[in-house]
């Protein structure tokens, strides 16, 4: 049970702008992606809701309840793994539960063998791919006891191949759970392979510029990526991030 | 590793035997400078004279060392906690360092008598700055990434020095306790030179002064020898407490 609502967020760094009375919803048990060029302040927005930066105006909620400025509201997987070498991955993953209450070990492990990551579970994180890494990651973001999720950019440091294996795994263990997820990237097709609707934040207007739902079901298989409907929401959002108004 | 033990065994070996041999073709007097077999049997042969005097100093060595350990850390917890007091503290730490010792210890001993409080603050002036400097350089270098981490997830300020920084600055905290390890014992030696009435350094001023020199190089065997056990010491726990980076490495 978990929803994010932003509402006329501003933020300014000195003299520069770089966001504009925002507004954004993630509803109960839907991913949302958000789309926006590098420098767009994707990543602003993320802090924000970390509570790392307090909005100039404006307020966030989750749940309905204000969380405008407080940290430790969301769960969170940065763009690097980040995880600690000298812990094991099973403690790894307990750890974003060690920092807001009590760890549960049986959780981590069954959510571990789900994740098909249970016979590492005592190797340490150098002993284990990029790709196995985020995968640590993204547990460790599911075992958190916040139930909003926040992606950023997760995959974006991972080659193609893995990138594809990542987003299936992603998906089958997210259709499961059903949390509530915020997934930034500036990929339109993970966008649309990954999400339920995509919002285009505009690089000029520091706000959404664009919104729309994706039209297919789930679960998802790869096939969809090659169909006309998903070329053609594909198009619709690069017209948008590319301001052309006919192709 | 038993290829790593040779080579440095072979040469001291190299060495001992130069010099057994260069004493005994020479002809030097015993007095300037004994024979390796003079002195090992001068170990030997005297252990009960000299043995209250080891144990002395390994009591010495082993408190302040242990005094420097809580000083140093002390001292770089304050400073990284508290970045306004750094300015302020850190050159008065350096400072500390360029002191001479030896015109200090007599100073030391007018303030503060024949006890053993001049001696401890003679280690600890030596052992507690890398100790204090290591520390303050490894908890400054905590990967950013996993501190932005750590803050996104909620973390506090002691969440993120006690499950983060500390961590992360171990490994440089076990380099500053190896350089501090092998002072402690010098440290000790240097303070019982004051005026002490027993200790490793009470043994070698008294063999200096009688020209038993072979005495003074037993005494300066047991320094070696204790420099060697404490710096095994803290490579043992070193290993034991950073496995996960030794299997890193290889």
């Amino acid at each position: 049970m978990s929803t994010l609502d932003i509402k006329q967020v501003s933020k300014q760094f000195g003299d520069k702008q770089i966001l504009n009375k925002l507004d954004l919803e993630v509803h109960e048990g839907e991913f949302v992606a958000l789309l926006g060029p590098s420098g767009s302040g994707k990543s602003t927005i993320f802090h924000m809701i970390g509570g790392l930066f307090t909005p100039d105006e404006g307020s966030i909620y989750i749940d309905n309840k204000e969380i405008t400025g407080k940290r430790g509201s969301i769960s969170y997987m940065p763009q690097t793994p980040s995880l600690f070498p000298w812990r094991t991955i099973l403690d790894n993953v307990l750890l974003s539960q060690e920092i807001n209450g009590k760890p549960d070990k049986q959780k981590a492990i069954k959510m571990l063998e789900r994740a098909g990551l249970i016979d590492y579970q005592h190797a340490f994180p150098h002993q284990l791919s990029g790709g196995m890494r985020q995968r640590v990651a993204f547990v460790r973001s599911l075992l958190s006891p916040q139930s909003f999720i926040c992606l950023d950019e997760p995959f974006s440091a991972l080659d193609e191949l893995t990138r594809l294996d990542m987003q299936n795994w992603l998906l089958s263990i997210w259709e499961e759970e059903r949390p509530s997820v915020l997934f930034v990237t500036h990929n339109i097709e993970e966008a649309i392979y990954l999400s339920d609707r995509i919002v285009v934040l505009g690089e000029q207007e520091k706000r959404i510029i664009h919104e729309q739902e994706v039209p297919f079901k789930r679960p998802r298989k790869e096939s969809i990526t090659l169909t006309e409907e998903f070329l053609a929401s594909k198009k619709n959002i690069y017209k948008k991030l590319r301001r052309i108004s006919h192709v | 590793m038993i290829k790593r033990v040779t080579s440095p065994v072979l040469l001291i070996m190299f060495m001992i035997v130069l010099w057994e041999v260069s004493t005994r073709v020479l002809e030097i007097p015993k007095w300037i400078l004994p024979a390796p077999t003079n002195i090992l049997l001068e170990a030997y042969e005297n252990w009960s004279n000299y043995e209250h005097h080891i144990y002395a100093t390994v009591k010495l060595a082993t408190i302040g060392f242990f005094a420097s350990i809580t000083i140093g850390f002390v001292i770089a917890m304050i400073l990284h906690l508290l970045p306004k007091w750094k300015e302020a503290l850190y050159p008065l730490l350096i400072v500390s360092q360029n002191i001479p010792i030896i015109v200090l210890a007599p100073l030391l001993v007018i303030w503060f008598g024949f006890g053993i409080t001049p001696k401890l603050l003679i280690i600890i002036l030596v052992c507690f700055f890398p100790i204090a400097v290591a520390t303050i350089d490894g908890l400054k270098q905590t990967s950013p990434e996993l501190i932005h981490y750590m803050k996104m997830a909620g973390a506090n300020k002691k969440q993120i020095f006690l499950k983060l920084e500390l961590p992360y600055a171990l490994p440089a905290i076990f380099s500053g306790l190896k350089i501090s390890a092998t002072y402690s014992v010098m440290g000790a030696v240097i303070s019982e030179w004051l005026g002490a009435n027993e200790g490793i350094g009470v043994y070698m001023t008294l063999a200096s002064s009688s020209f038993r020199t072979d005495r003074v190089f037993v005494a300066i065997l047991f320094i070696m020898l204790l420099c060697f056990v404490y710096f095994t010491i803290i490579l043992l726990l070193e290993r034991h407490f950073l496995k996960w980076r030794r299997e890193e490495h290889q």
